[in-house]
């Protein structure tokens, strides 16, 4: 029987940083993913982390709060912020000294001074240290590096199924099941922690590891925890035409240019992701194809500074982008959404529940993220939330008996769950997608409704079986959805990332969290 | 198109840009229980890691031709179809203790940041460790992506324990190496393995270390490999 004093489910960037944070503070810890470490959506992040260090421009806190606050559209909260932008200094520091290879700038006095920062969009100054343009990479494999020469468990294949529960109600482990032995497990804990991500992926387009299907907030959501804010999913203006492999803020940072068919600029290519990408989803409405320009950029500063970029549209589109224009589209990226938590990540509504990273909701975010603040959620307060969890008394461990079952059964047809899950990503691209009404969002509902995916079972042996995972995480993304479209439901109004065709306005009244619980989707 | 995985063939009826689109339409349309690994799909998680007609290719950079062959990675226990236990990778990056040991603060540059820009770009996809023939020979071979993350950290300047780097890739580790070059070929990420071996030989050279095949009189056969470790 697995017992620790601290259970992280999900090994991304947010995970792992608190893992090494638990673990420096005493804490037996131990992380359980349903992939491997490598395998998570943070290894994708390609812009960087902003922190105002004033490196290359005048910056401050206060102004990085400011800008975050503006691209919010007044709903993060400035207690928050300013604890998520204050702690930037700690957080790059965390990570200078387990060894990130930051890109540098020469002549520093101090090694924070060396990191190099860019533009991304929406900041007023340059802000965000990046590693050329694989930054989510090279933080991922350096906080794995030292989880693992640190003894720190990490547990692979286990998928999160149900959060357990002692007589007090207080949350006190974590059912799985066992991708190597198809069996179910608990791992008992005084605290757990859900990092497990948002859940981009279960649209059909989207740049996300096809991992992110937000497994941890359904579990949340299931053991009567809250969630909020699910309706801002924020799209990424520039991933390649048809493939929507993610082309970073940076390609923009770095001075790109966007153009329509006719060659004509019609954004400022630095305003906020959800401006861009409704003006990108214009043109394309009028059929003018879009294009993202780089080719002024020059050859050399290009491939020093976006190896990545130039490779991957090269793969994936076949252009070379340093002469030739790219033709991008607008995908989902990221779920601002996720579960309410209190100052001290602990989940609302569930108590000995902490949540870290794109799974929570810690009111940073609003209606728009800012390029450069996820990376920085995630270490931040993957290192506070650490702390928060060891500082209060661990819940009370009660081994329970577990009569869960699997969605197996003889002759079922495997095949139906890739329709529906198919079916599923399809409706909420383009019912629930960038641009929003009450009609789609009803036919949306009732579609996936109909669905029944409750009820889809598979016939296969569960040992080693990605089936499984598969309809285990469809079931997951039948819930996201539904909380979801009721969230967009509910929010009669445009707003940031959320907007509708219906409701074009940003309404006082709407200047608050959408929440959804258990009792919200009977 | 035709593909055989593990000599079971299948039928492609669709147009596909990558290895990776023509698995996931035989998992969604012929064989829905097929069994392999997938999650960036854009070359950056190393997940989808396969043999193509024998050589290593990353499922979702490949562009599949008619009657490629594909086969899991070398030398992992196999899991089911094309998913292999790559949990060793973690053990050997504990048994080389590749991590920055000992934070020793200093200032960066460019220069600095260029020397191991190449090296950190390692996705852990095992391409190159599936590449590796010494593995075949030695299973407790460090193989190559322990041994170039061993190099990064040995010459980042923030370093203070290089030395114990170093102690800790000569049994099994740097004299093991054939400088085949395979690993390098492997590499979809442009590593090049075979030249950080080489030299973080020199640095063993450099900390007193001698490479024990020559203090053997003993060069390794036709391979210039000695299986016995110089011992």
């Amino acid at each position: 029987m697995r017992k620790v004093d601290i259970l992280i489910v999900g090994s991304g960037i947010a995970g792992l940083s608190s893992a090494i944070k638990a673990k420096s503070l005493g804490a037996d810890v131990a992380v359980a993913t349903k992939g491997v470490a490598t395998k998570s959506n943070s290894v994708m992040a390609q812009g960087g982390m902003n922190v105002a260090l004033s490196n290359i421009d005048s910056d401050s806190p206060n102004l990085h709060i400011s800008d975050t606050l503006k691209s919010s559209h007044n709903l993060a909260d400035k207690e928050m912020v300013s604890k998520l932008c204050n702690g930037g200094i700690d957080a790059i520091k965390f990570l200078e000294e387990i060894g990130v290879p930051f890109s540098r700038l020469d002549g520093a006095k101090t090694p924070l001074k060396s990191i190099a920062q860019r533009a991304l969009g929406g900041a007023s100054a340059k802000r965000a240290c990046y590693a050329q343009d694989y930054t989510g990479l090279k933080i991922l494999h350096t906080l794995l590096d030292r989880a693992v020469n640190l003894d720190i468990p990490i547990f692979e294949g286990l998928f999160l199924l149900e959060l357990i529960k002692n007589s007090d109600g207080e949350v006190c482990g974590g059912l799985f099941f066992n991708f190597d032995s198809g069996e179910i497990e608990p791992i008992y804990a005084g605290k757990v922690i859900i990092a497990t991500g948002g859940f981009g992926a279960i649209y059909s387009k989207n740049t996300n590891s096809a991992t992110s299907t937000g497994d941890g907030l359904s579990a949340i959501l299931r053991a009567s925890g809250e969630l909020s804010n699910l309706e801002f999913v924020q799209f990424h203006p520039t991933t390649l035409k048809g493939s929507n492999i993610l082309i970073s803020e940076s390609a923009r940072g770095e001075g790109g240019y966007l153009v329509n068919c006719e060659g004509e600029r019609f954004i400022d290519e630095l305003s906020t992701r959800d401006k861009i990408a409704k003006a990108i989803f214009e043109q394309l409405k009028q059929n003018r194809e879009v294009f993202l320009d780089l080719r002024h950029i020059g050859k050399d500063k290009l491939e020093h500074l976006m190896p990545q970029e130039l490779k991957l549209i090269k793969q994936y589109a076949n252009t070379d982008a340093t002469q030739e224009l790219v033709a991008i589209e607008p995908a989902v990226h990221y779920t601002m959404g996720g579960a309410s938590v209190n100052e001290q990540f602990e989940v609302i509504g569930l108590k000995g529940c902490y949540c870290i990273g794109e799974a929570s909701n810690a009111n940073v975010h609003g209606a728009n993220r800012l390029g450069g603040n996820s990376l920085l959620e995630a270490v931040t307060f993957g290192l506070l939330g650490a702390s928060e969890a060891l500082n209060t008394i661990a819940s009370k461990i009660e081994e329970q008996e577990f009569n869960y079952t699997l969605p197996l059964a003889k002759d079922s047809d495997n095949l139906e769950v890739y329709k529906a899950k198919n079916y599923l990503a399809d409706t909420l691209f383009k019912q629930v997608g960038i641009i929003r009404n009450e009609q789609n969002l009803l036919k949306a509902l009732e579609a996936i409704e109909e669905l029944n995916i409750d009820s889809l079972k598979i016939d296969d042996s569960p040992k080693y079986s990605t089936l499984i995972i598969e309809l285990l995480e469809l079931q997951n993304a039948s819930i996201l959805a539904k909380a979801l479209i009721k969230s967009a439901l509910w929010r009669k109004e445009s707003r940031g990332a959320h907007i509708r065709s219906d409701y074009t306005d940003e309404l006082v009244e709407f200047k608050k969290n959408s929440t959804v619980s258990k009792k919200d989707l009977v | 198109m035709n593909i055989e995985i593990n000599s079971k063939s299948y039928k492609i009826e669709k147009a596909v840009a990558t290895l990776l689109e023509a698995m996931i339409y035989i998992k969604e349309n012929t064989e829905p229980t097929l069994g392999f690994d997938y999650g960036c799909k854009s070359g950056v998680c190393g997940a989808c890691s396969i043999r193509v007609n024998g050589k290593e290719k990353l499922a979702c950079s490949y562009t599949p031709q008619d009657g490629d062959k594909i086969e899991p990675l070398k030398y992992y226990p196999q899991k089911r179809d094309l998913i292999v236990d790559k949990s060793s990778q973690k053990e050997l990056l504990k048994r080389v203790k590749a991590t920055l040991i000992s934070y020793n603060e200093q200032v960066l540059s460019q220069e600095d940041e260029a020397k191991t820009q190449v090296q950190s770009d390692c996705i852990l996809c095992s391409s190159c460790y599936s590449a590796c023939p010494v593995i075949d020979v030695n299973p407790l071979f460090t193989g190559p992506f322990a041994l170039t993350k061993t190099y990064k950290y040995t010459i980042d300047k923030r370093e203070e324990a290089t030395k114990e780097h170093i102690d800790n890739i000569q049994t099994n580790g740097v004299w093991d190496c054939t400088l085949c070059n395979e690993c390098t070929l492997a590499c979809p990420q442009g590593i090049d393995p075979k030249t950080d071996i080489t030299n973080l030989r020199n640095l063993s050279a450099q900390n007193g270390y001698m490479d024990p095949n020559f203090g053997n009189m003993s060069f390794g056969g036709a391979f210039g490999f000695d299986p016995n470790g110089g011992f």
